[in-house]
């Protein structure tokens, strides 16, 4: 129907499509430009600072009272851990699902839906009593530890990732296991020589979509995290702005841009995979 | 096969390893007397083991580690959550009530002729032990303190050395006396001491003696109340708490099932039961405009790109997906500074074109519509990616056919687009209504929830959602957590989403994807 566009649409077309891009710049460009202006302060900040300078991101690497650094280090770092563990452990627990037939299979896979349904924050409450339970016998996984948010976190994705996986590895066709099953392969080999490598694709996709959810998450990090050095970038620049929007306006800026940054590269690198996990998944962003 | 026998070790090894932690944990367990821990952790010790040493059970073996996780955090905390629902788990009644009895039971009070001691304290080499002796200030008879037992020694036993013999004691077993300033030192320490002496407790009362404390309460096992020792008055644990007849209760509180209690509150309550409703009914106004609105405009958008002659498209499509790829707390946190109602920049555009400034954060009117417009921003490229793989999917050809039956450009969106993308995308529609139903985010990072509804007995905003406000229930109220309330409220939160979720599987046919798998 396009061949029957007429000009004027044309040009209309691309004036609404950068009116919407602009509403997607406006607060991108405000942060940027706020993280360059000395001034540091919201009152007056013009779009286009009257001096650039690197004095915020100084702050940034600098500041004892508020670790910048620390929080987007033990962000990264729980995001890793939880996403490569979570990863380790849907794969494993989706293989069978998808070749063997044992008892409770379907039961099992019945239960993986239903559970994959209830958001973990719901249970925020609980979860923050268990380890505070658990903190009577292991401290060094109870509240306020690291262990503790990656635990949960690992525990939070397996449900959704295992039916991804399983509906990938459905896909893989059996012949090459009956061929090397024939060849004297043993069960654990058919797993980690042939279905592990011809499942690359979507190990990467599930680790990539766990690891933007586990670094954006907020309120479990909150409830089970206290103590200002252990915080996730989240939770700290949360309770760092929230306090003066006014006065912390351009430190906050550059830690919002360097915190940025890691995810939207990722994202950008892996998008088309990405969609199409969130379609099959029909999950919304975390 | 040599690589084989290297990975039955490392089970071997990892298994050992587990079971040293395990059986390690279970030792504390039951000295900590806690039960339901102790078997829950024999229980898992027992099936990994049988597992992982069994010739057979292939799926097991491999479906194990992960279900540990998942039952462990997410199954059990939805029922542990259901259970709490039930109780009147809080400030005020975090203990249960053996721990509670213990606390009451520990407290003391000094009676009105109480005897008082003088006491000199001893230190061992290390400095790490302490042994007190204390003389009755009435009749200087003395008494030695070891180990939280009193015993009556004479001036003579061979234990006190004076070796100074300026009449004082300066020596017992070894320990040497501390001198006033070295008591000061360890006043931390001795602070803490108690020694039982007949049915009283002795204790520090200054820096220069000790005094008999009586206890103030005593449980009585077989009647289960407890009695004031003073008094004679009787308190009966009621809800959670030992009151007597005069209304009057014991601190602290203990946790005890209390039925439907929570969820009777939220009904009938006026002061709980108003604003959880406000909250209640915004929740879902919230979650059908999220949805709405971000459809609408990504549709709109996917329309647009959907244009094989369009210029620039895939560079458009690169820019209005940056929303979507920048973490939402980091955005939505940004999103607060623009809509600073004093300073933000918002409010100063509109000043500067004439308008008046928006009260964004105090009216509630307006935190809406920030948060309505604020979510479109976030939600709408999400929308956009969806509609575009839609769009693809349908056949050109009845586009030609209703431009040859002379449909106009709206009846085709209206009659074709519209309802096979709708079809198309339904049940991801509905997961975006169950996502933004739950979107504690947004709501939370941007203002708390706020503004507060005036009257409100409970930490109700007029921005909160269902989530939120179990978040602020328990965490953040003024009156304390209320993790019971929390929890009769995250129940409610739990049966939408299952009914939600329960058409969403008939639509999308997951049920019967599980019944393939026969």
């Amino acid at each position: 129907m396009n061949k029957y566009t007429p000009t004027w649409m044309r040009v209309l077309k691309h004036v609404i499509i950068w009116i919407v891009i602009a509403f997607c710049l406006f607060p991108i460009l405000w942060a940027l430009s706020a993280s360059f202006n000395p001034a540091n302060t919201l009152v007056g900040q013009p779009l286009i600072p009257e001096e650039i300078s690197l004095t915020n991101y100084e702050t940034l690497f600098t500041s004892q009272q508020h670790p910048f650094t620390t929080w987007l280090f033990n962000s990264i770092k729980i995001a890793l851990i939880a996403s490569v563990s979570s990863v380790a452990l849907t794969t494993l627990a989706a293989y069978p699902f998808s070749r063997f037939n044992f008892w409770g299979r379907r039961n099992g896979l019945f239960m993986i839906l239903l559970v994959q349904v209830f958001p973990q924050m719901l249970a925020m409450v609980a979860i923050y009593l268990l380890f505070l339970n658990i903190q009577n016998v292991f401290p060094a996984i109870g509240i306020n530890t690291h262990p503790a948010v990656i635990i949960t976190y690992m525990g939070g994705a397996i449900g959704v990732n295992t039916w991804l996986m399983k509906g990938y590895m459905d896909t893989i066709p059996r012949s090459i296991e009956d061929a090397a099953y024939i060849d004297g392969a043993s069960g654990f080999q058919i797993f980690y020589q042939i279905i592990l490598p011809l499942s690359k694709p979507i190990l990467g996709v599930i680790f990539v979509i766990q690891f933007i959810a586990s670094y954006s998450e907020y309120v479990l990090a909150r409830v089970l995290l206290n103590s200002t050095e252990r915080l996730t970038l989240a939770v700290g620049l949360h309770l760092f702005v929230a306090e003066d929007y006014g006065g912390r306006w351009g430190v906050f800026s550059a830690a919002a841009i360097l915190g940025a940054v890691p995810i939207i590269i990722l994202f950008l690198l892996v998008q088309d995979h990405i969609v199409t996990g969130f379609l099959s998944g029909g999950g919304v962003k975390g | 096969m040599g690589s084989l026998d290297k990975l039955y070790l490392l089970k071997i090894a990892l298994l050992a390893i587990f079971n040293a932690l395990a059986v390690w944990s279970a030792i504390i367990l039951f000295v900590q007397r806690n039960y339901p821990f102790l078997a829950v952790v024999v229980i898992g010790i027992i099936i990994l083991n049988y597992v992982y040493l069994s010739a057979k059970r292939y799926a097991a073996k491999y479906i194990v580690p992960g279900t540990i996780f998942m039952v462990l955090l997410v199954v059990f905390p939805l029922f542990y959550t259901a259970y709490i629902s039930f109780t009147n788990y809080g400030t005020g009644h975090i203990l249960d009530k053996q721990q509670a009895i213990n606390r009451i039971e520990a407290q003391y009070y000094r009676p009105e002729d109480p005897r008082e001691f003088d006491f000199k304290a001893f230190k061992d080499e290390d400095m790490e032990d302490l042994k007190l002796l204390f003389i009755d200030q009435e009749d200087e008879s003395l008494f030695l303190g070891i180990a939280g037992e009193i015993e009556s020694v004479s001036r003579d036993d061979d234990r006190l050395i004076d070796s100074t013999g300026d009449g004082e004691i300066d020596e017992i077993n070894g320990y040497q006396r501390l001198e006033r300033g070295d008591i000061i030192q360890n006043v931390a320490v001795i602070e803490q001491m108690r020694f039982t002496y007949n049915d009283s407790q002795m204790r520090m009362r200054d820096l220069n003696s000790f005094a008999l404390y009586r206890p103030s309460y005593e449980y009585d096992e077989e009647r289960d109340v407890i009695v004031d020792l003073r008094t004679e008055e009787e308190y009966k644990p009621i809800e959670g708490r030992f009151t007597n007849e005069e209304g009057e209760y014991l601190s602290p509180g203990f946790r005890t099932f209390i039925g439907r209690e929570n969820y009777q509150e939220l009904i009938t309550d006026p002061r709980v039961s108003r604003p959880f409703l406000r909250v209640f009914v915004w929740t879902f106004q919230w979650a059908l405009l999220s949805v709405f609105t971000t459809f609408s405009l990504g549709l709109f958008m996917a329309i647009l790109l959907n244009d094989k002659t369009l210029k620039l498209a895939k560079f458009y499509r690169v820019v209005l997906i940056l929303p979507y790829a920048i973490p939402a707390f980091i955005s939505v946190l940004i999103w607060r500074g623009m809509f600073n109602p004093t300073v933000g920049v918002i409010n100063r555009i509109l000043t500067s074109i004439g308008l008046s400034a928006v009260p964004w954060m105090h009216s509630t009117f307006w935190t809406r519509v920030a948060l309505v417009l604020v979510n479109l921003w976030l939600g709408f490229p999400y929308m956009m990616l969806l509609a575009l793989g839609a769009l693809q999917s349908i056949s050109g050809n009845l586009y030609e056919a209703a431009t040859i039956d002379g449909a106009s450009r709206w009846q085709q969106f209206r009659h074709i687009t519209l309802p096979l993308v709708l079809v198309a995308l339904g049940p991801l529609l509905i997961a975006s209504f169950a996502f933004n139903f739950n979107n504690f985010n947004i709501i939370y990072l941007f203002n708390e929830g706020r503004p507060a509804i005036a009257g409100a007995q409970t930490p109700a905003g007029g921005t909160d959602i269902l989530i939120s406000y179990t978040y602020r229930l328990s965490f953040e109220s003024g009156r304390g957590s209320d993790f019971g309330l929390a929890a009769a409220v995250t129940m409610v939160i739990f049966f939408i989403t299952a009914v939600v979720t329960w058409f969403n599987f008939k639509f999308t046919g997951a049920l019967e994807e599980v019944k393939e798998n026969e």
